[in-house]
């Protein structure tokens, strides 16, 4: 969750320069557990009301949504039908968030191997004051650690601010920062990283162009990720987006900071989804309540969720909110995904064909995705991205993150397949990401090193 | 690959204290650690794999108890290659990829004197490397399936002298003929443990149902 609350707070600043945004990238995490979640939860309210029988979602089955069947024997060969359908499916949603994440950490890795522009020290951000080019250890260690509690807190009072938001249902002031922060995103940075790019290779261009170039790529990128488009090129865009975002925290944030802040991070994303009045928690409850998705925007999904919350016929009671997030529900449609079987959203969505309910089911469980919060992405890049930057320019540490931040994704799928409820996604992959870092860049480069000049192997 | 990678963390961490330990100046003495190093580096690799395969025998009993039928869907003998290729993976990237990023570079690799044939042997060693992996992840899977103690001595044994064949170089004849020999017997057990036999060639080679 925080994800996107630290996404839109960063764009958010917008008037300032450029370091300013930069400010709160949150610890991510929850978003996609509360996604899953909370689609899971109104996927079961949507079933219960249209039929009665097995449950779609596996936390009905402690609901008692089995009173329809009535038999215990039933009752337990469909617990175990879900419990494997969990298991199945949580072995291809690992799969399927795999591939976006190894595709920002590409980009970024790539980039920064590049172009020059990404890893020179140009500036600090005003949320990190505090220099590291002091004369000894202990000045930079605190001054490091005084950076990250200034980045924390921001990061905390951006968050908080968010729920309070949302709680009080502003939610026009919520897309309105959403969308000004994606515009700032998709326009200016883009911008200026196209101008690096061209730099680095020493490219001929001309404003014309790039103002083409650029205002196509923007205006389709918004349409794409507030409104309608295809899945594939929504979150090409988002991943793209993120790469975006941890590049610009890769360039801005001095060496030792950035390490104290993505442990501190961690930290505190698992704090704040955890802990009964944690903020991201209360934004997952809060949501979970009113049975709607969370922050269309700033989440990556991997398949077409069924926005079956939004699937309500009692539609008299939202209001007008309801209008604004069917507009941002859209968004994450796309027109292969099965028609809604709601007329509200039917008929927002005219080229799609509308489908029997008995089909109902077996789509929305194709379709179901894993939904992954974007500041995860951010930070995970920033880890690999750091570790390529600074780690003597050894692919080997870059290599040994990867794989670690890939592996904690994992555990963490795990554990949502188990626990069943938002879980915070950064602090195990950041947690071995940072070991590795520091034991590879330590340990395992004089071995390797020595072992490759007398052309050993192991 | 986490498991190779974790056993390699650990393996560098003993060298590395033992050589912060010792005298940089001694030139055989670095030498024996480093020979020490390579050798424990396999032991813990192979203990690495052991564990990986204990891990996964848990894995396989919680499918098979959580599936309807009764029978994991995927077999002990598919995670064997994974792991092995996973193994491999990992081993040759490792091994590989700094070696890369300078070949793109200005063209001073191995400008001390090293041999010409730098870049080919690195990639034939590799090569073989990751294949064996494979190959002694099956063989040391099925070895822990049905209790072949041999089996899993082996592979070990050959792990060993395939690494130790590696001090030979640069007198590369010593160090890629017997990997590569090595390689087509691991290559040729694996495959008759898989089931494989000369017909299932024939067969195959022939396009025959």
């Amino acid at each position: 969750m925080i994800t996107f609350m630290n996404n839109s707070d960063s764009e958010e600043e917008p008037c300032n320069e450029r370091t300013s945004l930069m400010s709160a990238e949150s610890p991510p995490v929850p978003s996609y557990q509360d996604g899953l979640q909370a689609s899971e939860a109104g996927e079961a309210q949507a079933h219960r009301k249209r039929r009665t029988g097995s449950s779609r979602s596996p936390n009905n089955i402690a609901d008692g949504d089995m009173s329809d069947s009535g038999v215990p024997v039933r009752e337990s060969t469909l617990e175990n039908e879900e419990e494997e359908l969990t298991l199945k499916y949580g072995a291809k949603h690992v799969i399927m968030l795999f591939v976006p994440v190894t595709l920002c950490m590409i980009v970024v890795v790539a980039t920064i191997k590049s172009v020059r522009f990404y890893t020179e020290k140009n500036g600090q951000l005003i949320y990190t004051p505090f220099s590291e080019d002091t004369p000894s250890v202990g000045q930079r260690l605190l001054n490091s650690v005084l950076n990250t509690i200034i980045m924390i807190s921001v990061i905390v009072v951006m968050t908080v601010f968010l729920v309070l938001l949302y709680k009080y249902r502003c939610y026009k002031f919520i897309h309105g920062w959403l969308i000004l922060s994606s515009l700032m995103l998709l326009f200016l940075f883009t911008y200026i990283y196209l101008g690096e790019v061209f730099k680095t290779y020493n490219v001929a261009m001309d404003y014309p162009t790039v103002f083409l170039i650029i205002w196509n790529f923007g205006a389709v990128g918004m349409i794409c990720i507030h409104w309608k488009g295809p899945l594939q090129l929504q979150q090409a865009y988002l991943i793209m987006i993120s790469a975006l975002m941890a590049l610009v925290f890769i360039k801005y944030l001095p060496e030792w900071s950035a390490w104290v802040i993505l442990g501190a991070i961690s930290i505190y994303d698992l704090m704040a989804v955890l802990c009964p009045k944690g903020p991201l928690r209360m934004l997952v409850e809060t949501a979970q309540e009113r049975n709607e998705p969370i922050f269309p925007a700033l989440i990556y999904s991997s398949a077409m969720m069924w926005t079956v919350g939004m699937a309500k016929p009692d539609t008299a009671a939202r209001g007008p909110s309801q209008q604004t997030w069917d507009a941002a529900e859209d968004g994450r449609e796309n027109h292969r995904s099965p028609s809604h079987t709601d007329s509200q959203m039917s008929e927002t969505r005219s080229p799609v064909p509308t489908r029997p309910i008995t089909s109902f089911e077996e789509l929305e469980e194709e379709e179901r995705g894993v939904k992954l919060g974007l500041g995860d992405f951010i930070f995970y890049s920033v880890l690999v991205g750091k570790a390529a930057a600074t780690g003597s320019g050894d692919w080997n540490t870059t290599l040994a993150c990867f794989v670690a931040i890939l592996i904690g994704l994992c555990l963490t799928l795990l554990l949502l397949a188990v626990f069943k409820k938002a879980l915070p996604a950064l602090p195990i992959s950041i947690t071995f990401g940072l070991v590795f870092y520091f034991s590879t860049d330590n340990l395992v480069r004089p071995f390797m090193d020595t072992l490759a000049s007398h052309q050993l192997y192991i | 690959a986490f498991f190779w990678l974790v056993s390699l963390l650990l393996s560098s961490l003993i060298w590395f204290i033992a050589v912060k330990a010792s005298d940089p100046q001694d030139e055989p003495l670095q030498k024996g650690l480093l020979i020490f190093g390579v050798m424990f580096s396999v032991l813990l690799q192979e203990a690495f794999r052991f564990l990986y395969y204990k891990l996964l025998r848990k894995a396989i009993e919680g499918l098979v108890a959580l599936s309807e039928d009764g029978c994991s869907p995927i077999s002990i003998q598919q995670m064997a290659y994974v792991a092995g290729v996973g193994f491999g993976l990992m081993s040759g990237a490792f091994s590989m990829i700094n070696l890369l990023a300078d070949a793109i570079g200005p063209g001073t690799v191995g400008i001390h004197g090293d041999s010409q044939l730098y870049f080919l042997t690195s990639a034939f060693m590799t090569m073989v490397l990751i294949f064996l992996h494979t190959f002694w992840g099956i063989l040391f899977f099925h070895g822990c399936e049905h209790r072949r103690w041999w089996e899993i001595t082996a592979v070990v044994v050959m792990h060993l002298a395939v690494s130790g064949s590696t001090f030979c170089n640069p007198l590369y004849v010593g160090s890629l003929v017997p990997s590569y020999l090595l390689m087509a017997t691991a290559a040729v057990w694996a495959y008759l443990l898989s089931g494989g036999s000369a017909q299932n060639l024939r067969r195959f080679l022939l396009c025959k149902s």
